[in-house]
């Protein structure tokens, strides 16, 4: 008699093995409360010694908004209306990506000797990255909706939409975050060009611009435009706070089969390469 | 002998030859190596059956090589600087419901990496390993956050571990007694002593019970009396029917809280029996 046939005979299981994507995904789903408490514990210690505390999740995003309205305000001849919101409201949404995808590629190899001395699903640690971004986010929303008002947008019935969006958004931002951290595992180098790629993308994704108005000489970038899941999350969401911006709403169609395709991709993707994240090598 | 007059003879590289590290684990085996056949026990439960389990590790030894570095290695197909660990070399038992298995073994003979094997940390490249369920390693320090008051450190390690939020509550007193830190507990956990904070991390990680435990040398955390404790405390894990696996140096905690002992060297198992007779060889072998 083989081992491996004593050990089925007396009901043992390989260690180590992956386990079906249907229990994996519902033993990650017993421990969402560590990758909750995960989240919001470094959450609080990443600020705790400064002086200012928890307020530098705020501060942070309104400079970068000052700081890129001024400069893209000055710079621009041909701005969107309403364009101090109009920054707003793109650079606390895509910082949020930002956030998620950064964090998210550091969650395996910046915790190796989490991931080397218990077990628990992996896919607990890029969630938990994304939950700290989350967590950071929502208080940047309320400060959003308060600039919002002061730069003479009143409010209205349709900021509730974007609760809807969010949820879409974070489904996205979610998938990119287990693509991210598993790119990270098998080439470190990921995480250097990373901030480049999100850099082009924060200047690609009509952050700063309207993109209708710059590209309108070239009428198939624009209509390329309707299929960028970033654009689509930062238009929708000026659409529903601000009064100047519309968006056709097909956008929310698109961007729905973007977050599931990212997040059924992702996951699959991630699952599929448990047994590699404990290796030191 | 030649005697060297000249300090640039010393540092001239053509008059010295080319280092080539040593490997690490000679391939020489140092007994037979053919794989022993797992000896199978009918009566007793088996918990843990490792088969066979062969671990390698690749690594580049020493970050860069001199010659080769940066853009230069992304073209060279060699694979200079890469070695391969050859870290467990077949080892093969079968460990049984409430046993207590101590594992001896030099510095760097393989005990770690047999045990993150056994919990499935660390891939094997062939063989496996089979359990009745899967095996834990005490140890929840890396889940810990330093800037943390030590109470919210026990939730977090308690949920790290897999308990809920109401089973840590319930066990979050006998926690901090046994830890002793009853008047520091909301302070972080980084104005701690080193001792109070490996009691810390015992503390929680012990809190549980256990089907198959490994610890790895962390009894040696605290002073004499934390230390007596926490044997305690690992041989009430035993008692109530857990399987334990202790890695350690010191012979007497192996002879103390084991009634069988695996003795590793360089990636073989080299004995594998009673604890005592084990530990004896082991010391008779290493005078």
């Amino acid at each position: 008699m083989t081992a491996a046939e004593y050990a089925e005979q007396q009901g043992l299981n390989r260690v180590g093995a992956r386990p079906s994507l249907r229990s994996y995904l519902m033993q990650a789903w017993q421990r969402r409360d560590f990758a909750f408490e995960l989240a919001r514990s470094r959450l609080q210690a990443t600020n705790q010694r400064n002086r200012l505390g928890m307020l530098w999740v705020i501060i942070k995003p309104t400079m970068n908004a000052l700081m890129y309205g001024v400069i893209f305000g000055l710079l621009q001849a041909n701005k969107p209306h309403d364009f101090p919101a109009y920054v707003v409201i793109g650079v606390f949404f895509f910082e949020f990506f930002t956030g998620s995808v950064n964090s998210g590629a550091k969650s395996i190899t910046g915790n190796a000797s989490l991931v080397q001395s218990l077990s628990f699903p992996r896919i607990t640690l890029p969630i938990a990255a994304v939950i700290q971004q989350f967590l950071t986010l929502v208080p940047m929303l309320g400060v959003m909706f308060i600039y919002c008002m002061i730069l003479g947008t009143p409010p209205k019935w349709s900021w509730l939409m974007v609760v809807p969006l969010l949820a879409l958004f974070t489904m996205f931002n979610t998938g990119m975050a287990l693509v991210c951290a598993r790119l990270t595992v098998h080439i470190r180098d990921f995480t250097q060009f990373l901030p480049l790629i999100t850099r082009v993308l924060f200047y690609t994704s009509g952050v700063l611009f309207g993109v209708d108005r710059i590209l309108n000489a070239f009428p198939i970038l624009v209509r390329m435009f309707d299929f960028h899941p970033l654009y689509q999350a930062l238009q929708i969401a000026r659409g529903s706070i601000m009064n100047s911006v519309d968006y056709p709403p097909f956008y929310w169609v698109v961007l729905g089969v973007w977050a599931v395709v990212a997040l059924v991709g992702g996951t699959i993707y991630f699952w599929s390469a448990e047994e590699r994240y404990g290796r030191i090598d | 002998m030649v005697e060297l007059t000249s300090f640039d003879d010393l540092i001239n590289p053509r008059l010295h030859a080319k280092f080539e590290p040593a490997p690490v684990f000679d391939d020489s085996p140092m007994v037979a190596s053919e794989s022993p056949k797992v000896a199978i026990d009918g009566d007793r439960v088996p918990v843990v059956i490792v088969d066979d389990l062969h671990v390698k590790y690749q690594v580049y030894s020493s970050g860069k090589s001199l010659g080769g570095a940066g853009a230069k290695r992304l073209l060279q197909a060699s694979t200079r600087g890469i070695r391969e660990v050859h870290a467990i070399k077949g080892i093969s038992f079968v460990a049984y419901e409430n046993e207590s298995i101590g594992v001896i073994g030099s510095n760097g003979s393989g005990k770690s990496t047999l045990m993150r094997t056994i919990t499935g940390l660390t891939t094997p490249a062939s063989g496996s390993v089979y359990a009745s369920s899967r095996p834990n390693m005490l140890g929840v320090g890396a889940a810990l956050i330093a800037d943390l008051s030590g109470d919210k450190n026990i939730v977090l390690g308690g949920l790290a571990l897999g308990y809920n939020r109401q089973e840590i509550s319930a066990m979050r007193e006998d926690i901090i007694k046994f830890a002793e830190l009853e008047e520091f507990i909301d302070l972080p956990m980084r104005t701690y002593s080193s001792g109070m904070s490996a009691r810390l991390k015992f503390a929680i990680a012990a809190s549980k019970q256990h089907d198959i435990l490994i610890v790895d040398e962390a009894l040696a955390v605290g002073d004499a009396r934390f230390r007596k404790r926490s044997e305690a405390r690992i041989r009430e894990i035993r008692e109530n029917a857990g399987t334990i696996f202790l890695v350690s140096h010191s012979m007497n905690s192996i002879i103390d809280t084991c009634n069988r002992a695996l003795w590793i060297e360089k990636g073989v198992l080299i004995m594998d029996g009673d604890a005592k007779t084990v530990v004896n060889a082991y010391k008779a072998k290493k005078k």
